[in-house]
């Protein structure tokens, strides 16, 4: 009984956690693309005004139950997904529930995210929420192999699908040991976390923000807390697989942020491709890189 | 029906008198995020459109006091109508003015919207913006600079933290005012139905 009780506390903080640094690595994104684009920007805690001014919108809007699923079935996916990912490989605390599921089941959660999202723009009926989303799963057929590849390389050079052990297991990094399988997971990474010049469904300027598009208010809100958790959660998992993991704190801000800063910086220095230069380019290039890392690292040594 | 006249000379008295001391402080908070948080839909009806680009991007850098651009009228908060306002913009204004969520104000650009400017005698603007949809706050000038622009925003966010723009508000209590405004110049069919009739039935989709 107090197992259960332990797990539950470690859930919440672990959702707080990746709350708070999700929206503050959000806000930051938004301050260093302003530099980049020499402006000064928004203050670092802007994404929490955005969102809470969100929250106490009021919400007039009825699309039917699938519209309203929809926000809900991707935050479900994105905590889930968070719950699997250990925040640091040699500790109980802030490793969710990734005793009960291995590498399997975190990438299988990370598809329920669009899923929903699918559907429940489906529901909305707005035009460019559906353009959105076939642009967006159009690109997530690309997306995932090359990053599909590196991991199924990493499973194998460790035996283990568990990511505790993936991360404890590293000697240097792996992303110095398997070089290859690191860049090509970097580019799906890069298209995962939506930025140039992979941010074809949302593209603000052709689909008007695509799946979010019929979203206000509170469903608004919903989104935008997912999507910085998700992402905090993305960036522990990379973290975890390729960058040596973490054992505390420090290490792990560490860590995301740099791999975080890198992304940013490619993305705005990038930008954004058509949808079938995006497939294109991800199943001809990251994917190529990825099959030489993977037969290096099964038959090169 | 009120007489448009009695409905405008109530609005001028309760602006003026207008007390904020029934607001909690949850009100208070709630006020200076959506001050500190503003989505602006540029709705470039006419003219001034052009010196909104420079507003928001690098030279004036609106973002930096939490004002920024938003993609369509669901997510945003103020809609900007700028320059002269011809019947048929007008339709689509209030079109997309209806399908913002509450709070959401107006921000009006420019000379014509305040009264007609040197359209003043055109056959096919509208003179005054107040009669059709609620204004929170005029900018004027022809056309107004990327600077006055700002100091409208600022002074914009001041009454939105003070309780103050409350224009959707009026909107909904004057609803038949307002109305009855827009079918005078647009006619019975000020716009479509909000139902999905277009795209379920009417050979639509």
């Amino acid at each position: 009984m107090v197992e259960y009780e332990m797990i539950v506390i470690d859930l919440f903080l672990m959702l707080v956690s990746a709350y708070v640094v999700g929206f503050l690595y959000y806000g930051l994104y938004r301050n260093i693309t302003a530099r980049f684009q020499r402006r000064i920007g928004p203050p670092v805690t802007q994404s929490f005004y955005d969102s809470i001014k969100f929250w106490v919108k009021e919400e007039t809007l009825s699309h039917g139950w699938m519209f309203y699923l929809g926000p809900v079935i991707m935050m479900a996916g994105a905590l889930m997904t968070l719950f699997f990912i250990p925040f640091f490989y040699q500790s109980d605390a802030f490793s969710g529930l990734s005793r009960y599921g291995n590498l399997f089941v975190v990438l299988y959660l990370m598809m329920l995210g669009p899923l929903g999202n699918a559907m429940g723009v489906g529901a909305g009926g707005s035009p460019f929420g559906a353009m959105g989303v076939t642009r967006g799963l159009t690109r997530l057929f690309a997306m995932e192999l090359p990053f599909y590849i590196a991991v199924i390389a990493l499973m194998s050079i460790n035996h283990s699908a568990d990511i505790a052990t993936i991360a404890a297991h590293q000697e240097s990094y792996n992303a110095f040991s398997y070089p290859l399988l690191f860049i090509g997971a970097l580019f799906s990474f890069i298209a995962m976390m939506g930025q140039s010049p992979f941010d074809v469904p949302g593209a603000p300027v052709e689909v008007y923000s695509g799946p979010a598009s019929e979203f206000s208010g509170k469903f608004l809100a919903l989104l935008m807390s997912q999507s910085a958790i998700f992402s905090f959660a993305k960036l522990v998992l990379m973290v975890n697989l390729f960058l040596g993991g973490a054992s505390g704190f420090a290490e792990l801000l560490l860590k995301t942020f740099a791999l975080f800063v890198f992304v940013i910086a490619f993305g705005a220095l990038y930008g954004r491709f058509k949808t079938p230069q995006s497939v294109d380019f991800l199943v001809k290039v990251p994917t190529g890189i990825a099959v030489v890392g993977l037969l290096l690292a099964i038959y090169g040594g | 029906m009120e007489e448009g006249f009695l409905i405008q000379q109530r609005q001028m008295e309760s602006d003026l008198s207008s007390d904020t001391s029934h607001k909690s402080s949850v009100d208070f908070l709630m006020n200076w995020f959506r001050k500190r948080s503003i989505f602006v839909l540029a709705y470039g009806t006419g003219c001034g459109a052009i010196e909104m680009p420079p507003t928001f991007t690098s030279r004036y850098d609106a973002e930096r006091l939490g004002i920024r651009g938003a993609a369509t009228p669901r997510q945003a908060d103020v809609i900007i109508v700028s320059g002269y306002c011809s019947y048929k913009t007008l339709r689509r204004i209030i079109r997309t003015y209806e399908q913002m969520a509450n709070p959401k104000y107006v921000l009006a650009l420019g000379s014509c919207t305040v009264n007609g400017g040197m359209y003043w005698d055109s056959y096919n603007t509208i003179k005054k913006l107040e009669d059709y949809i609620p204004v929170d706050m005029y900018v004027s000038g022809c056309m107004p600079r990327p600077e006055s622009i700002l100091e409208g925003f600022l002074a914009l966010q001041k009454e939105i933290a003070e309780g103050k723009a409350s224009s959707w508000q009026r909107y909904e209590e004057n609803y038949e005012f307002y109305r009855k405004n827009q079918e005078k110049v647009l006619g019975r069919n000020v716009a479509p139905a909000y139902d999905a009739d277009w795209y379920l039935y009417d050979g639509g989709l």
